[in-house]
């Protein structure tokens, strides 16, 4: 059984500051490249998010070594939560003009994107890597399913509003970086600038994260003996 | 909501409880693995000292990251060498069955499950992978799934969702000379949109559907998550219980197969089901469809113009722009005479027998371009070993294909099989995005697999009813 004293934290809202992502459809191929998920673990993804949006060079190997002196001295300050692998990787040279390689917005943990964000691949590898680069909070038009259902997996909510609305939070983002952004899960608000706009949680995101069951594992196994019950109810089950 | 049809009966019969959140908890039937979304979750699992629940109800495999030229061990690239030794531990010390590549079944995830029979109608069948729903073609209830989820199916043998709705898309007529599954799906995204279909599971019905053979549903259903779709089935029919009689698991327990037929018969959708959307298509209009953009969503009729962005619906018009610029073309033109400099057929959309069946009719006699490098990944080592017996490979060969190894391979470049620089690839693959086949820069027009032989042939994008068909020997 899961561990006991590993308490699940609710996530009620998230405070920070934003940065915006801007664009329909943007998949899962362009959060994380597939040559970047030869690993068996998530640890490090971080600094691939958004890759080849943000960089010149081809392969992690050579990114790495380009920029491995400028990474060590470039440590990224702590922002709502720890960003164990969150460190930019930085490289003059190398470098596209993208959100993530700004100065201004390095410290943020609150995107805000256009719809369908994050269609495509069913790769977790996404989200672990905007997580890991420092993201608590998704604001967006939409999102795909497998990818939100990714995020409430990890305990990030993924918050809806229409064009307009994202529209005008992505230019106040660029124009006040260090604006303070409050996505209250609970009461589907976001509040920013001295003003407050309604959002969309999905029901079920919503209860999951504010009363902190969105790690589902614990909570499914504690069903076995109906789960048993369901199994042996179906003809194709059991008979092995 | 929906009532009465294949998924409101395959999801009950299934459903454990519903969780506090309101989400429901559903018993899976299968839970196929592969080596780059599931380590991270044994991972998890030994955290928790948690053990694998139904390693009878798990089946793995190895895709992505296999060679496809030289697959002798150590792999070349260490990456993929660790992935792999991860693989054979994680299965080993849980006692799942493991399709490796000495075993000869091994293949891309969505090829191997229906060819065993253990894709099957009325089971709830998830992976870690966007094209699980290729299963739903045989009338399962198919799903991808994050990593985290993997984590649940191996713990418990069930998994967290909330019940979508129903949208049937009801193909009528018949497809024309040259015209495929593949071209069907592509006009399905592009008329509905990638995200049409977020918070629906797809249907498809119909005169069109059903004429398919089993390989052409799966190329339909697999692309469904390419319209926002995470799920798409078809009614299991006559052609589906064929399909299964023929496999190992029904050849192995014949009995099991007629004690099963009511079940799935039972979960048919009803002639009176209700559907929370009903779209209609008529498949006899349809050319052979190719993208000319980067999504799957921006297809286009061979003969037909690439829109301008300015004519399509405002959120599409930046996307629109974008992938224009990036693939070079220019409103008004068509995609024929694009000029190819890959040509690849594979992918878990179309790398089964009868594709490279009918691809091999376009190349035979004839030699790929000059400047095109071509090659035929079949989707399976056993696609791969009746390809040689009867001969498809050796005429890929003549004609200059490469004749590769099963594996995912360029669809999406996790191995060595990668574009270079801004090389445009014909591709019977799935998906068209930006940096998808490996670079950056690489450009991809996704097509059915007969379009691709004729661009391999004349070195770029080509109507394929314009080279006459050759019989093979």
């Amino acid at each position: 059984m899961s561990d006991p004293t590993e308490e699940i934290p609710e996530v009620d809202h998230v405070e920070g500051t934003g940065i915006p992502i801007r664009g329909n459809d943007i998949d899962t191929d362009q959060i994380i490249p597939a040559r970047f998920m030869k690993v068996v673990t998530f640890d490090g993804l971080g600094q691939f998010s958004f890759f080849d949006q943000r960089f010149d060079s081809a392969t992690p190997e050579e990114s790495q070594r380009e920029d491995s002196e400028a990474r060590s001295a470039s440590d990224r300050s702590s922002g709502q939560s720890p960003r164990e692998d969150g460190e930019a990787v930085v490289d003059a040279d190398n470098e596209k003009d993208h959100p993530m390689n700004e100065e201004r917005f390095q410290d943020a943990n609150v995107m805000v994107v256009n719809n369908n964000f994050g269609c495509g691949s069913s790769r977790e590898h996404a989200p672990q890597a905007l997580m890991r680069w420092g993201i608590d909070a998704l604001i967006g038009e939409g999102f795909a399913e497998i990818f939100a259902g990714n995020c409430l997996a990890l305990g990030i909510p993924t918050v809806t509003a229409d064009h307009e609305t994202i529209d005008d939070l992505q230019q106040w983002v660029d124009d006040n970086p260090d604006g303070e952004i409050e996505v209250d899960v609970a009461a589907e608000t976001v509040a920013y600038g001295g003003q407050e706009i309604g959002v969309s949680v999905d029901d079920a995101q919503r209860k999951a994260l504010v009363d902190g069951i969105w790690d589902t594992t614990a909570l499914m196994k504690a069903n076995e003996q109906a789960i048993a019950e369901t199994a042996a109810d179906l003809p194709y089950v059991g008979s092995d | 909501m929906s009532q009465g049809t294949l998924y409101d009966k395959v999801w009950d019969r299934h459903r454990v409880t519903t969780l506090p959140n309101g989400q429901d908890q559903l018993f899976v039937g299968l839970h196929l693995i592969h080596e780059v979304t599931s380590p991270q979750a044994f991972g998890m699992l030994r955290e928790r000292d948690l053990e694998v629940a139904r390693p009878d109800l798990t089946h793995a495999t190895v895709d992505h990251i296999v060679p496809t030229a030289d697959q002798s061990r150590p792999y070349s690239d260490d990456a993929a060498e660790e992935m792999m030794a991860e693989r054979e531990e994680n299965v080993r010390d849980a006692g799942i069955q493991f399709d490796d590549p000495t075993t000869g079944n091994q293949g891309i995830v969505h090829v191997i499950g229906p060819e065993q029979g253990i894709t099957q109608p009325g089971r709830t069948i998830v992976c870690g992978d966007s094209h699980t729903s290729t299963h739903g073609a045989f009338g399962a209830l198919a799903f991808g799934i994050g990593t985290s989820q993997i984590r649940d199916v191996l713990a418990t043998q069930t998994v967290a969702m909330e019940k979508q709705k129903v949208r049937k898309i009801q193909v009528d007529g018949e497809l024309g000379e040259g015209v495929e599954a593949k071209d069907i799906v592509l006009e399905i995204i592009r008329r509905l949109g990638t995200e049409g279909g977020v918070g629906y599971v797809y249907e498809y019905a119909g005169e069109a559907i059903e004429n398919l053979d089993m390989e052409g549903r799966m190329s339909i259903c697999n692309m469904s998550i390419e319209g926002g779709a995470r799920a798409g089935y078809v009614n299991p029919d006559e052609t589906t219980y064929e399909w299964l009689e023929g496999t190992d698991y029904f050849r192995a327990n014949p009995g099991e197969f007629d004690e099963l037929k009511p079940y799935w018969e039972s979960i048919r959708s009803d002639d009176d089901a209700e559907y929370d959307d009903v779209v209609t298509i008529d498949a006899s209009e349809l050319d052979p469809v190719v993208t000319w953009g980067t999504t799957p969503g921006q297809g286009v009729g061979i003969h037909d113009p690439i829109p301008a962005p300015e004519d399509l619906p405002g959120d599409k018009q930046d996307t629109a722009r974008r992938a224009q610029k990036h693939m070079r073309v220019e409103p008004g033109e068509t995609m024929e005479g694009y000029d190819v400099d890959v040509a690849f057929l594979g992918s878990c959309t179309n790398a089964r027998l009868p594709d490279l069946r009918r691809a091999a009719r376009i190349v035979k006699d004839r030699q790929v371009a000059d400047d095109v490098r071509a090659f035929v990944v079949p989707g399976s080592q056993r696609v791969q070993r009746a390809a040689e017996e009867e001969g498809l490979a050796d005429i890929f060969r003549e004609a200059g294909f490469d004749w590769r190894n099963a594996g995912c391979s360029m669809c999406l470049g996790m191995n060595e099989d990668q574009l270079e620089g801004d090389e445009a690839c014909a591709s019977s693959s799935n998906r068209n995005f930006v940096g998808r086949q490996g670079s950056k820069d690489g450009r991809t027009v996704l097509m059915n697999p007969r379009m691709v032989a004729a661009a391999a042939i004349t070195g770029e994008v080509t109507d394929v009813r314009d080279l006459k068909e050759v019989q093979p020997a």
